[in-house]
């Protein structure tokens, strides 16, 4: 087990499984086709990234160093927290982009119910992301530590 | 943040509990992202990149209705992203059917939203909307707030204006508040390049392809481009600006970029030149064979890599006056060479609807028409994302709509080969 410790963007504890993406998350390549054809798993439809395409993204914990692409971005990962289809936490290596921060605080300030919490810890380190694996167990606790096992 | 009495009465209620809700957005967005104060939008109108009515954003269009319904709209009237449907596209039954009862269903009752949010006029749909035809160019120095990530690296690179790569939503959200927070491209340090791009091509390079290059190595950070005006010359004249145009685009899709400079070209790199650039900022060579490199890389996902393509788009993002009219004289050139009368793929060229009005009253128009091209104002990327667009063999010059879909990318002389007829 191995602990990081990085910044709260939005706070919460949970446990979930990683999934890692190496490169930059394309979030509207990612989750259009699952929240616009009822995929309650939300597999991932990005077919340019190799790390995630076809892999379930709700209910886990996504790693990735940022999001990049389309502007929508941040309206995407807001609709992915109103229908209830987000990961159980995002995890950025780096400091969080414009764009997923933006969906981040959209949900924060204008969503409300248990179902719709995302913890997001950002500045996490490349150690981070060259350490967790698909499959790992991720356990966020108080204070922007999160555990690696 | 250090909020001015005005803010932070706002913030407090002073203009309603909707209101108050929009400001701490804007807010915590800033805060974010360090940023210490908010500072006036002052463009003329703003750009809101959400304009299709896909039932996916049931969540969006609940928000857009309590702005509504609580009297929140901005002073400043703004375009929006290009329409998802147009019917002078091709498409099957099927597809039809998917279009307008499923995935566009709610098309109408948004489109009526943002009329009531204010936008400009019922054809203010363009991810182009700074062009001369659809009158929402801002002015050197102009603060925004704007998403669509194309029309921002435009706006800050050729115009010299300032903004963030904000997300839909933030956007309608900072023009409302008649504020944004002052962080990264708003400010002048945020605005220095961190990468030196040295364009050493033998050939001017394909504005799509070194803009992608470009974005995936630099992601979200600024590049000064030198050597690139070997190619383009030190003037925006309408070529240059339609080159930086798909050049900017492919930057900010395949990667994350905001704002490039290009050395003795645009606004910021005339005036200030290597000031712009960053101490330690880091060295990225593109020559022919990086360029090869980085085209031979794009993964062709289609189920048969050898498919007859069924489509061609071009126009991702719309293309321009400048572009159609040259556009034109290509394909009839090619045409003839290769002993054809119309096009061998059904082929769309898409464009803004005020620039289509105005192509439509040159001698282009109807040239164009005669080689059965087809000129639409949809958005492409809209139009292939779903499952049945996806599974279509596709071809495109724009590296923006090969990120987000499965079209296949080719180079401008490619696809003219291949929609023309040629080589057999």
């Amino acid at each position: 087990m191995k602990a990081f410790n990085g910044r709260v963007v939005a706070p919460g504890c949970v446990t979930a499984e990683a999934v890692v993406s190496h490169g930059g998350l394309n979030t509207l390549a990612s989750f259009q086709k699952a929240l616009q054809f009822g995929d309650k798993k939300a597999t991932c439809g990005d077919q340019n990234n190799p790390d995630l395409y076809n892999k379930e993204l709700a209910g886990k914990a996504l790693c990735l160093p940022q999001t990049i692409g389309s502007t929508t971005g941040g309206l995407v990962l807001y609709c992915a927290c109103a229908m209830g289809r987000q990961p159980a936490c995002m995890l950025f290596s780096q400091p969080i982009d414009s764009l997923a921060g933006a969906g981040v605080i959209l949900a924060d300030v204008w969503l409300e119910g248990d179902n719709v919490a995302m913890p997001v810890i950002d500045s996490l380190g490349e150690e981070f992301l060259s350490y967790v694996k698909d499959g790992m167990k991720i356990t966020i606790k108080d204070g922007g530590i999160v555990e690696v096992e | 943040m250090i909020l001015t009495e005005e803010q932070k009465a706002i913030l407090e209620g002073s203009k309603g509990e909707v209101m108050a809700k929009v400001m701490e957005t804007v807010i915590r967005y800033g805060e974010l992202f360090g940023a210490e104060k908010l500072v006036p939008v002052t463009s003329k109108y703003n750009h809101l990149v959400t304009s299709f009515g896909l039932k996916m954003m049931t969540p969006v269009f609940d928000l857009m209705q309590k702005l509504i319904d609580a009297g929140v709209v901005s002073e400043q009237k703004f375009s929006a992203d290009p329409r998802p449907l147009d019917p002078n596209v091709p498409k099957n039954f099927l597809q039809n059917l998917i279009f307008n009862k499923f995935m566009y269903s709610k098309q109408d009752f948004y489109e009526d939203q943002l009329q009531k949010l204010g936008l400009m006029d019922k054809d203010a749909f363009s991810c182009a909307c700074y062009l001369d035809e659809m009158g929402n160019k801002p002015e050197m120095g102009d603060v925004l707030s704007w998403a669509e990530s194309s029309a921002v690296v435009y706006a800050n690179s050729v115009l010299g204006a300032r903004c963030n790569r904000n997300s839909g939503i933030i956007d309608i959200m900072g023009s409302i508040v008649g504020y944004v927070p002052a962080f990264g491209l708003v400010t002048d340090e945020g605005r220095k390049a961190t990468w030196i791009v040295e364009v050493k091509t033998s050939k001017k390079p394909e504005a799509q392809l070194l803009g992608s290059a470009i974005g995936m190595k630099v992601m979200e950070d600024v590049p000064y481009v030198k050597g690139l005006d070997t190619w383009l010359g030190t003037e925006l004249d309408d070529a240059a600006c339609a080159y930086l145009k798909d050049f900017g685009a492919a930057t900010a899709s395949n990667g994350a970029v905001g704002l490039y400079h290009i050395d003795n070209l645009t606004p910021e790199a005339k005036a200030q030149g290597e000031a712009l650039i960053a101490e330690g900022a880091k060295v990225y060579v593109i020559d022919d064979a990086e360029l090869q490199r980085v085209y031979d890389n794009y993964p062709v996902i289609w189920k048969n890599p050898d498919a007859k393509p069924k489509l061609c788009f071009m126009g991702c993002p719309h293309m321009s006056l400048e572009q159609l009219k040259s556009w034109t004289d290509k394909v009839e050139a090619a045409l003839k060479e290769n002993g054809n009368k119309k096009v061998v793929i059904p082929t769309v060229f898409t464009a803004a609807p005020k620039v289509i009005e105005a192509f439509e009253k040159t001698e282009y128009a109807a040239r164009l028409r005669a080689t059965g091209v087809i000129v639409s104002y949809i958005c492409p990327l809209m139009y292939m994302n779903n499952p049945l667009c996806g599974k279509m063999p596709v071809i495109t010059s724009s590296n923006k709509l090969r990120t987000y879909t499965t079209a296949r990318y080719y180079t401008d002389d490619e696809i003219l080969v291949q929609i023309t007829g040629g080589k057999k």
